[in-house]
């Protein structure tokens, strides 16, 4: 139902969808579709960032559906809005799982939205996918994180600062919510760990969509003339950072003097600004656009046909969806169904391959592999990629920075099949 | 031995001399030639080893090579490595040469890429090469940007210009300039002292970064470096408290701007119009849909787009406004809570046909050229965009007051609000008046939009990041009190900017909001009530 | 007391149509195989009781607005409270169930290093403290709120206004990390209630069935309240409120003690409503959120205690068919209905139906039109 009415209105794709699937062998007509579920906010506040998700995912499917679909069936996306309303992301979860008989969902973006359906996709046993970078502190069965944890970005990128740009000097911004405060937590302990002093570690949050950013930014430059090589690492979050910019290119504050790295920046963010004066503030994902492999080029031609829009940016959190769905779709073919408890058995040790040229390998903690790559802000709106990591990083769920985490590990392989397996007392906490 | 052996190693030999036959030339080239050497680079590092170089070898083409890295148009053809850049005709040159290359097709050039390491080395090299450069703004900026590049071996250049500076204000930036410099260098402590003594004159915070970050000098150094700091630190603590009132002056023009329409629709009219926020988005729009024409079909007039833009979102908002009035608020007249639940289901339908029409994420409004960057004012740091809402802010609603005690249609406004009854008695046509008022308020709203547009993201939530607040200015002004609108506005960003410092952007602003609350209980009229029959109104 | 009761037909229509229909929904899920077509599924369930919990606001929110004329766009900030009480005694139940396994603790607080529990998260482990406290915190604030505002004639307009204010400046506080409620990712991952386990369709459905009892005694008790010498001195208030002044009474008294009632039936309907949906978050707080609550019942029709619950309870049906079926329309359905009804409907539903001659008897359920 809602899956007909949103390709209809994503015009003429759907016709030329049914002539290719009609036309492809695989598929017999009477083998009944397989369901996923795609849970994206399409109205409210984080529509903004969540309705290219929701693209990307159609754009996914129909192109599996082109390679004769998986185990012969036919995808076909179920497609709800949860409209940016924490409650309704449970209840639609509800829906997706317990009318529409999905196998397999994906969406969300924020944290709030994934702890609110947490609980219905343990209890109702199905799989989530989840595509962006996030605070870590998690590991569920029944979720597979294709985002960023902390030790996937936040901490490759303060070793870049500290090793290439000599940063002594630290001014953690961001907004008040769960992921920069964790985020900020576990680089102060990293920081002092590498000997910065306390004094020089400036931390300061502020609500969403701040935007009279004139008192801040002020403090950072005063925070900056201690003599020292100062950075500003930024968890700043979506609408608050247009502001921010403009704030920074006005008050003169300059990439070569104290650089700005961000975690939350991407190509669709930076669409939305004159990126002139922010021209070589960086920041710091597992994907950049620019990024030139031929993986990449094709992904991006068939995105640019799909959207019908040759200038709409890719970003990570759309790699990341790329990488789960393809995990997705080789753990089904692995486990020959699509019933979520096989595929949740099958889905570790899938390896498939990433936009940026190496493999994305889904681990035992249900956290994958990824490169880290930092870019620095071009004047057309796209990141230069100037440093990444030598091979991949695998996503720590758990961080070793945190006093009540690091003893904590996640496997989900038998025997131990837990996600909070403490390695000090022995035992799995927290399973009711 | 014998003969083999000497096989061997003819044949090494050899293979040696023609595995080295080609490296040393295209090495000794680099070495002698910094172009070459700029060719030749490969990672960040050396390209910045090799611009400092360039910078200071004298080449005649150094100049043109520094700017074309900095703005991005210096390639490498595929074919020789030879280093291009692009002119501003789109013609291809000779880096090394400075004269057109024919025939070089835009797709065999990469373009070299820099980073902030390399920035930095072309800042530095920049400031070097322009030091004797005719313009005195130039000159300025240059000395600047040696100031920021601490490089010693730029003292005999930096002095042979003081010599010859006649402009004293750039003779003071190179004499900074150079005193940065010395403190770099090895000379002896009285030149440092006195570089020191020199730096502190500056008394602003690139000074006081620079005093700090002196290490291992000897001690009077040091001593003359901390006493410098803590002058520098009692003089900018003055300056910073002055800098926090300017920011919540310029808070206060936003506020102002978002409210001022309100004070007319809610404060004149008593209609409580929710979709006010959305009014104020129509005119930020408006700005976007200027400002992408204006790109594609006439990009010289840039920088003018926000003069065409007043007009136009003033109309779009105010024919917004007439239509409101027209179908919804007149059927309301007196029920002021219908009127705020009508107009909020208008504002989530205007919100919504926005991002149907404009897409859900923010829209690129830029900042003409006047508007960037910042000016310095008896030593505070305004920033351009800040300063022009200010008197943007004051001109809107001194022209509005203007508009209600100068003109008819502001007599016929406030004869209709004081008594609607005896107005029409008097043969105003009050329906068409209140239109007017509508649109007025609406249309201001407009213009506001244009200048938020320059701060805040365009996008369809853009109105209700304000709604709240202008109610709120209104409300604590004093309803129906244009003075009291902006004496609010302007009381309220400047506490909130003065709290924001000790409280945190998050505890200033709830503060404000329960100072607020609680200041309705004990005057529940604002500021400045009105007095009179109007107040039962 | 019987006679006020069944004084309004309208609200003994819509308690027994709740009581009824939640009944009915409870034994489609329990008694009925999955494969019946009359089955109700769990999702159905849940839905049902996350539209009765703010019908209980709604009702809360006519009290006020239908019965005293005094528009609150704050109601959130009672609704609100109450699901935190509610949501606190959720979290100190999980106990050492945590991911860290902590004793006491609740998760976000382990791993944002709180060493121990703030004292505001003392008592909540037990049910009655926790149950007092919805009911309280929101009477309190209530009180305080109301009493300076209504003592210094804060009237109207002006009085919306600050309303909003106030909701708006707690989410804004509950939003910060440092208050220890969570932040934005506020209270989630609950496991049981009373011995019971929230993952567990019985207890779905008992809380679906709590929250119809907790609508019809809501109606009963606002009826009881409106019909009562009280209620008629309140309604003089909304209609001129000078007037009742002039004549000896203190208006703002009865402002006060209607205010208080309502936010504590609104603490309760919040209460109800996060063991349901499994989460509680400051955007309950949002000056929009209370906005919309109004709507629900300016459709059902202001002033008809009846009309208020019909509202909610449709509206958010529509909103749920809305979203799934046509998102991008939603939100011009939803501003379209306001505007319809503040200018054609001034009653809501409920006047539309009472207009029809046949429906209701010729005594009316409507109360005077509303000034």
């Amino acid at each position: 139902m809602t899956t007909l009415s949103r390709r209809s209105l994503l015009a003429g794709t759907a016709g030329a969808i049914a002539a290719t699937t009609l036309a492809a062998p695989y598929v017999r007509a009477q083998a009944a579709p397989i369901r996923i579920g795609v849970l994206h906010s399409l109205s409210g506040t984080m529509a903004i960032s969540e309705t290219t998700l929701r693209d990307v995912m159609l754009m996914l499917v129909e192109e599996q559906n082109k390679k004769g679909g998986v185990l012969g069936r036919r995808i076909e996306p179920v497609v709800v809005d949860p409209a940016s309303n924490w409650p309704l992301f449970a209840e639609r979860a509800r829906e997706l799982i317990s009318v529409h008989r999905v196998s397999a969902v994906f969406g969300c973006w924020t944290s709030v939205s994934r702890k609110s359906v947490l609980p219905v996709f343990e209890e109702l046993n199905n799989i989530l996918f989840y595509p962006v970078q996030y605070e870590g502190e998690e590991s569920s069965r029944n979720i597979f994180y294709t985002g960023a944890a902390p030790n996937q970005q936040a901490i490759p990128a303060v070793d870049y600062l500290m090793n290439e740009e000599k940063v002594q000097r630290w001014a953690l911004l961001g907004t008040d919510y769960v992921y920069p405060r964790t985020t900020n937590r576990i680089l102060d302990a990293y920081l002092k760990s590498k000997g910065v002093a306390a004094e020089d570690i400036f931390v300061n949050y502020t609500p969403f969509g701040h935007s009279d950013w004139q008192s801040i930014v002020a403090q950072v430059k005063r925070f900056g003339s201690a003599g020292k090589k100062t950075a500003v690492v930024s968890t700043i979050n979506g609408d608050a950072n247009v502001p921010f910019y403009k704030e920074l290119a006005n008050q003169g504050i300059k990439a070569t003097d104290i650089p700005v790295v961000a975690f939350s920046v991407g190509e669709e963010e930076l669409a939305g600004i004159d990126t002139g004066p922010l021209v070589g503030h960086l920041a710091a994902w597992n994907y950049f656009m620019s990024v030139d492999t031929p993986e990449n080029k094709a992904f991006i031609d068939t995105w640019h046909k799909f959207i019908r829009n040759p200038r709409r940016p890719t970003n990570d959190p759309m790699e990341a969806h790329y990488i789960g769905f393809n995990m997705w779709v080789q753990a089904v073919q692995k486990a020959g169904t699509p019933d979520p408890d096989p595929v949740i058995d099958a889905m570790i040790g899938v390896a498939v391959p990433n936009l940026t040229g190496s493999i994305a390998a889904m681990m035992p903690n249900h956290h994958i592999t990824k490169p880290v790559l930092i870019g620095e802000i071009q004047a057309d709106g796209q990141f230069n990629v100037v440093w990444q990591t030598k091979g991949t990083v695998v996503g720590d769920e758990w961080s070793d920075y945190l006093e009540g985490s690091k003893d904590l590990i996640a496997d989900w392989r038998p025997p131990m099949r837990c996600g909070n397996f403490n390695v000090r007392t022995g035992r799995c906490g927290g399973q009711s | 031995m014998g003969v083999l052996l000497r096989l061997v190693l003819c044949l090494a030999l050899l293979i040696f001399a023609a595995f080295i036959q080609a490296p040393p030339t295209r090495a000794q080239q680099a070495a002698e030639d910094p172009v070459a050497a700029i060719a030749a680079a490969s990672g960040f590092d050396e390209l910045a080893r090799a611009i400092d170089r360039l910078a200071v070898s004298g080449h005649p083409q150094a100049l043109a090579i520094v700017e074309a890295l900095r703005a991005g148009t210096l390639g490498q053809r595929a074919a020789d490595r030879a280093l291009l850049w692009r002119d501003a005709e789109g013609r291809f040159r000779d880096a090394a040469t400075g004269e057109v290359v024919e025939g070089v097709s835009p797709r065999d050039v990469r373009p070299i890429r820099v980073n902030n390491r390399v920035r930095r080395s072309l800042d530095a090299a920049l400031g070097a090469l322009q030091l004797a450069s005719p313009d005195p703004r130039v000159r300025l900026s240059a000395a600047e940007r040696v100031f920021r590049a601490r490089d010693p071996e730029a003292i005999p250049v930096l002095e042979a210009q003081i010599a010859r500076e006649t402009d004293p204000r750039i003779r003071r930036a190179m004499e900074w300039a150079r005193a940065a410099a010395l403190l770099a260098s090895d000379r002896d402590v009285a030149a440092k002292v006195e570089a020191v003594a020199t730096i502190r004159t500056r008394y602003d915070l690139d000074a006081r970064g620079l005093l700090a970050s002196l290490r291992d000098e000897p001690p009077e150094v040091m001593e003359a470096a901390s006493a410098a700091i803590r002058a520098i630190d009692r003089h900018l603590a003055l300056v910073h408290a002055a800098q926090d009132v300017v920011f919540g002056l310029s808070l206060g023009s936003v506020l102002l701007l978002a409210a001022i329409g309100l004070a007319i629709t809610f404060g004149v009219m008593g209609v409580i119009n929710m979709a006010h926020g959305e009014m104020v988005m129509l005119g930020a729009y408006t700005t976007f849909v200027v400002q992408d024409w204006i790109r594609d079909n006439a990009p010289h007039l840039f920088d003018h787009s926000l003069f065409i833009a007043l007009p136009l979102a003033f109309v779009v908002a105010a024919l917004a406004g007439v239509l409101i009035e027209r179908t919804i608020i007149r059927f309301l007249y007196g029920r002021p809570l219908e009127t705020l639940l009508a107009t909020f289901g208008l504002s989530l339908m205007l919100q919504q046909a926005v991002r149907v029409i404009f897409g859900p994420n923010n829209r690129e409004v830029g900042n003409p050229s006047w508007m960037s960057g910042s000016i310095e004012l008896f030593e505070l740091m305004l920033t351009r965009n800040r300063v022009a809402i200010i008197v943007f802010g004051f001109a809107v609603f001194f022209a509005l007051l203007l508009v209600i005690r100068r003109t008819r249609l502001g007599l016929e406004m406030r004869a209709v609000t004081q008594n609607r009854r005896m107005a029409g008695s008097m043969g105003i046509r009050v329906p068409w008046i209140d239109s007017l008022t509508f649109a007025l308020g609406s249309g201001v709203a407009g213009l506001a939009g244009v200048a938020l547009s320059q701060i805040d993201n365009v996008s369809p939530n853009l109105g209700q990041g304000y709604i709240i607040d202008s109610f709120m200015v209104v409300v604590f002004g004093g309803v129906g009190n244009l003075w009291g609108t902006l004496v609010a506005a302007y009381t309220l960003g400047i506490v909130n900017k003065l709290l924001e410092p000790f409280a945190g952007a998050v505890l200033g602003k709830i503060a404000v909001l329960v100072l607020l609350v609680l200041f309705i209980q004990v005057k529940p009229r604002g500021l400045f009530p009105l007095k009179g029959r109007a107040v039962e109104a | 007391m019987l006679r006020a009761l069944i004084g309004d037909r309208a609200v003994v229509m819509v308690a027994a149509l709740v009581l009824a229909g939640a009944i009915g929904v409870a034994f489609a899920n329990q008694s009925l195989p999955p494969t019946h077509e009359l089955h109700a599924s769990v999702f159905a369930v849940g839905l049902i009781g996350k539209y009765l919990c703010f019908a209980l606001l709604a009702l809360a929110i006519d009290l006020v607005w239908g019965y005293a004329g005094i528009l609150s766009l704050g109601h959130g900030v009672f609704w609100g409270l109450g699901g935190y009480a509610m949501g606190m005694h959720l979290m100190r139940l999980i106990g050492p169930r945590g991911v860290y396994g902590h004793p006491v603790l609740p998760d976000f607080m382990v791993f944002l290093n709180w060493t121990e529990l703030p004292w505001y998260w003392r008592g909540f482990d037990q049910a009655w403290f926790a149950l007092l406290m919805v009911v309280l915190v929101p009477s309190v604030l209530a009180f305080v709120f109301g009493w300076l505002a209504f003592r210094s004639r804060v009237t109207g307009v002006y009085l919306s206004i600050i309303t909003q204010a106030l909701t708006y400046a707690t989410m804004l506080a509950f939003f910060r990390n440092d208050m220890g409620f969570g932040g934005n990712n506020g209270l989630t991952d609950f496991r049981e209630l009373f011995g019971f386990s929230l993952r567990d369709d019985g207890t779905r459905v008992g809380l679906m069935l709590a929250s119809a009892v907790a609508v019809v005694l809501g109606l009963i008790l606002c009826r009881l309240i409106v019909a009562s010498r009280f209620g008629k001195v309140l309604i003089a208030v909304r209609d001129a409120e000078s007037r009742v002044r002039f004549l000896g009474y203190r208006p703002e008294a009865y402002k006060l003690a209607a205010l208080v009632v309502s936010a504590a039936l609104a603490g309760i309907a919040g209460a109800l409503y996060v063991p349901q949906v499994g989460i509680i978050n400051p955007s309950e707080f949002a000056p929009t959120f209370s906005i919309e609550a109004v709507i629900w019942v300016a459709v059902g029709g202001r002033g008809t205690l009846a009309g208020a619950v019909l509202g909610a309870v449709l509206v958010n049906a529509l909103k749920s068919w809305f979203t799934t079926a046509m998102p991008d329309l939603w939100l011009f359905a939803l501003g379209g209905l306001f505007i319809l009804v503040t200018l054609l409907m001034p009653k809501g539903v409920l006047g539309l139906v009472s207009a029809l001659p046949t429906a209701f008897s010729r005594r009316g359920v409507i109360a005077e039109r509303p000034a």
